[in-house]
């Protein structure tokens, strides 16, 4: 008996008919694919993406030079150099980050004693060259400044758990 | 000998040792911040609290002598408890800029406050500030760090012997600083930084720079002087950072003077980085093959008799395997005309007693009574005088002087009769007219210490044959004591001596060699980073400079072979107890520039005379085979007398110290911007008067 069912349903092709079935109701759910890039899935306050150097609301920059940063990177992708600036203050001359090099563990962040390094929400900055991928500091300080906003809003998001 | 307890274990110590003391002969941990194995006990830090059984309370460990009976814990409750207050009283005014504290990463304070602190402060209040104070262009200050342990006091004051830091106010308000503010006057002022538990005082020139988790360390020894201290040089990359002393008792101890220390910035400037020959009476850069080219033509044309007309110098800070692949490329060439006494020292290389510290560094400590003849130790032997200071510290210790200092006003750190200034001075103390001669010839132990101002002249051997005389006179070359000391000041000249870097048979010494140049009887003269000769007298010789730094002697050379600094390179130096060492390679040269006995060994294959080795590890056991002792690594011990020095005529100038310029010593102290500023500062000049063409 069974193997006459078996013929029959492979004669009508009725697995094809459920498959179709199911495709088919999803045109009645709720859509989950977005029209990226002119919409955007939502990012966690926790998101580590492209890494931005902050200042202070005066415009000082907030980096002190301690290279915690640099010696907690596990791929050791930041090399700093710092002396001291004119008004005697410990500051770094150099601050480089290889995104290539680069693993997005979040530790420089979280090393960070005065929250200027940080990964902030941008994920999209693909390059054509590697080259373009050897971030330094006015890059860096550049990404500060355009996500500041953004970057300021997730701390205070992320404060209460920390 | 009392026996006491400590966390169980009982031990049995010498009567006037410490707590502290005791427990570290067991091997327990007691913090510390005041408490310094050098310095004298101030206990104020409270850190080495331990409970002590029928005490009423915590004892202070490092100022409680030990006792018969004592029964001690170290980590009991109680002294846990008295622990974590102490330090966190100690963090009361302590701010939180470890990040950009250059200590941060090597801090007691930072160390100790995470294995015995709370971990948490109930002090909300505000923290205290302090204005920083300035203590010289080598020391940077951050007050408000100061947790007023007086290390730097105690320093300044017993070790430096300048008392010129002390403790201002009371209680909490207490500042730490110079009484008027002005730099310190001592050649060790480095050490205070050393010393400082936290990041109160730094060095200036590391400012900012790095992080010790971030620099290589290299194990070496200094070429500064002739004391030949050990050092730690810390690299970051291809870069050196900074110079620290390295722990030996026998020569520097736990310090460092400034200048082996802070010059090292001058090894990055000024360097001669590719072979130079001159074209048309201007240096143009060169090729290897090139440079080598210019001499073999210039060695070609002297024809024959070539051996005669070319000479070799080497320089104060010239390395032992240098020397002698230069003296055996000589003598392949038949030349004798080497020597190693840049100064024109009258010193001999037969006995090695003649030339070398007998007693030893160490064996200041053991000695009753001093002469310094002709040296002013403070300048050419920093820490030799650092070790005179000490045992003068103890007591019972006069010191007499003739020469070698400005006059009876010269701060040598300790007390001394100033005898005389010349010859005539030494001679009456040679043959008991002089008051002092009494002193040393009752004392035990006396001992006298020659300098090079003594023997740097033209009656220098007749001076040396006196000052052995007066040695015989007062019973200082005994059977167990040999009190008899030569103090060097070049770091090369032990090592030149030894492997007899001398005038051969029919050879020129320095002044033969200069003044045959300038007569135009010496065609080719080779400095191995010899700079202090005085270049304006070669005459017309053809001058082929070896050496790192491009100072007087480069100036003056038709060709430059560019050579490798001291932190460069593998390689032996003694220094002037006779001890051999090694040092070790930090960094590569700059550009082109090779490890000395390689361009020797190089230059003598273009030659078509090869020297008989082709690695460092041949050419060691060759150096052995031609001195044994040069074998005998880190040993002193005193050297054979024979006979040395020569009677002769005494000059009546009073005797001289060579250095008058401590910051400016040699070529690389004269590329280091620290120490231009240093000199600028403390002796009021840029240098030693004229213009080398390296200054600023």
């Amino acid at each position: 008996m069974s193997f006459m069912k078996q013929h029959i349903r492979a004669l009508l092709l009725w697995e094809i008919v459920e498959g179709m079935a199911l495709t088919f109701s999803y045109m009645f759910r709720k859509r989950v694919t977005i029209n990226y890039p002119y919409e955007k899935g939502p990012l966690s306050p926790r998101f580590r993406g492209e890494h931005a150097l902050r200042r202070y609301a005066n415009g000082e920059e907030r980096c002190i030079a301690c290279k915690l940063c640099e010696a907690i990177c596990p791929a050791q992708a930041i090399t700093i150099e710092a002396e001291p600036r004119d008004d005697g203050s410990r500051r770094t001359t150099r601050y480089d980050i290889d995104m290539t090099k680069c693993i997005y563990c979040g530790y420089c962040q979280e090393a960070c004693p005065v929250d200027a390094i940080v990964e902030g929400p941008n994920f999209e900055f693909a390059t054509e060259s590697r080259e373009e991928l050897y971030y330094d500091k006015a890059k860096l300080l550049a990404n500060g400044e355009r996500w500041e906003r953004e970057i300021a809003a997730n701390i205070v998001a992320d404060a209460p758990y920390r | 000998m009392p026996t006491l307890t400590i966390d169980g274990q009982e031990i049995t110590v010498e009567a006037n040792t410490t707590v502290l003391q005791a427990a570290e002969e067991l091997g327990i941990e007691i913090p510390r911040f005041c408490y310094h194995d050098r310095l004298s006990i101030a206990g104020n830090c409270r850190m080495c609290l331990v409970e002590m059984e029928r005490a009423p309370k915590p004892v202070a460990s490092c100022a409680m002598p030990v006792g018969e009976g004592m029964v001690i814990h170290t980590n009991s409750p109680v002294a846990e408890k008295a622990r974590k207050g102490a330090m966190e009283f100690l963090l009361i005014n302590h701010p939180l800029d470890c990040p950009i504290c250059d200590q941060g990463g090597e801090c007691d304070l930072q160390d100790q406050a995470v294995a015995y602190g709370k971990g948490d402060s109930r002090f909300t209040e505000h923290k205290l500030s302090v204005k920083d104070k300035y203590l010289g262009p080598l020391i940077a200050t951050s007050m408000t760090r100061c947790i007023t342990c007086t290390r730097c006091v105690r320093f300044a004051t017993e070790i430096a012997g300048v008392e010129e830091i002390g403790a201002t106010f009371r209680g909490e308000e207490t500042e730490i600083g110079t009484y008027v503010e002005e730099a310190l006057t001592s050649e060790l002022s480095g050490n205070l930084a050393d010393v400082c538990p936290v990041g109160a005082l730094t060095h200036r020139a590391y400012a900012y720079s790095s992080r010790p988790w971030e620099l290589i360390k290299t194990e070496s020894v200094d070429v500064h002087d002739a004391v030949g201290s050990n050092i730690r040089i810390d690299c970051r990359g291809a870069e050196i950072m900074r110079i620290l002393p390295r722990l030996h008792e026998g020569i520097n101890e736990e310090w460092l003077s400034d200048r082996s220390r802070y010059a090292s910035d001058g090894l990055a400037l000024q360097r001669l980085d590719q072979p130079y020959v001159r074209v048309d009476g201007k240096l143009t850069p060169a090729s290897w093959e090139t440079a080598f080219a210019a001499i073999k033509t210039k060695l070609d044309g002297l024809g024959d008799d070539a051996g005669g007309r070319i000479a070799a110098i080497a320089g104060d800070m010239a390395d032992v395997e240098a020397m002698l692949a230069l003296k055996e490329l000589f003598t392949a060439l038949g030349s004798t005309n080497l020597d190693c006494r840049q100064d024109g020292a009258k010193i001999e290389g037969r006995h090695r007693g003649g030339y070398i510290f007998n007693s030893s560094i160490a064996g200041i400590e053991d000695a009753d009574a001093l002469l310094l003849v002709g040296c002013n130790p403070r300048t050419e032997a920093t820490l030799v005088n650092a070790r005179i200071r000490k045992r003068w510290s103890a007591g019972g210790f006069p010191v007499g002087v003739i020469g070698g200092v400005d006059g009876p006003g010269t701060d040598l750190t300790y007390k001394y009769d100033y005898l005389g200034a010349g010859p005539a001075t030494l001679a009456e103390v040679a043959d008991g007219s002089n008051a002092f001669a009494k002193v040393l010839a009752d004392a035990e132990r006396p001992m006298i210490i020659v300098g090079s101002g003594a023997l740097a002249r033209d009656d220098g051997a007749a001076v040396l044959d006196l000052a052995r005389k007066a040695a015989e006179s007062t019973g200082m070359i005994a059977a167990e004591w040999n009190g008899f000391n030569v103090l060097q000041r070049a770091a090369s000249r032990v090592g030149g001596l030894d492997l007899g870097f001398l005038p051969g048979e029919g050879g020129r010494d320095v002044a033969g060699i200069v003044a045959g140049a300038g007569k135009g009887e010496i065609d080719l003269l080779w400095l191995l980073g010899a700079d202090e000769i005085d270049m304006a007298t070669l005459g017309k010789a053809f001058v082929v400079y070896q050496g790192h730094h491009g100072d007087a002697g480069a100036h003056r050379a038709d060709v430059i072979l560019p050579g490798a600094a001291y932190t460069e390179k593998d390689a032996t130096w003694v220094n002037t107890e006779g001890r051999v060492q090694h040092g070790r390679r930090a960094a590569y040269p700059p550009g082109d520039a090779r490890e000395d006995w390689t361009i020797l060994r190089a230059f003598s294959a273009v030659m078509g005379q090869p020297l008989a080795y082709d690695n460092l590890a041949q050419l060691r056991d060759h150096m052995v085979e031609v001195v044994p002792g040069l074998g005998v690594i880190d040993e002193v011990g005193p050297g054979e007398m024979g006979s040395f020095g020569m009677p002769g005529d005494l000059g009546a100038d009073g005797f001289e110290s060579p250095i008058n310029d401590y910051y400016m010593a040699n070529a690389i102290c004269r590329a280091s911007a620290v120490m231009a500023e240093c000199s600028r500062l403390y002796t009021g000049a840029g240098g030693t008067g004229e213009a080398t063409g390296t200054d600023g």
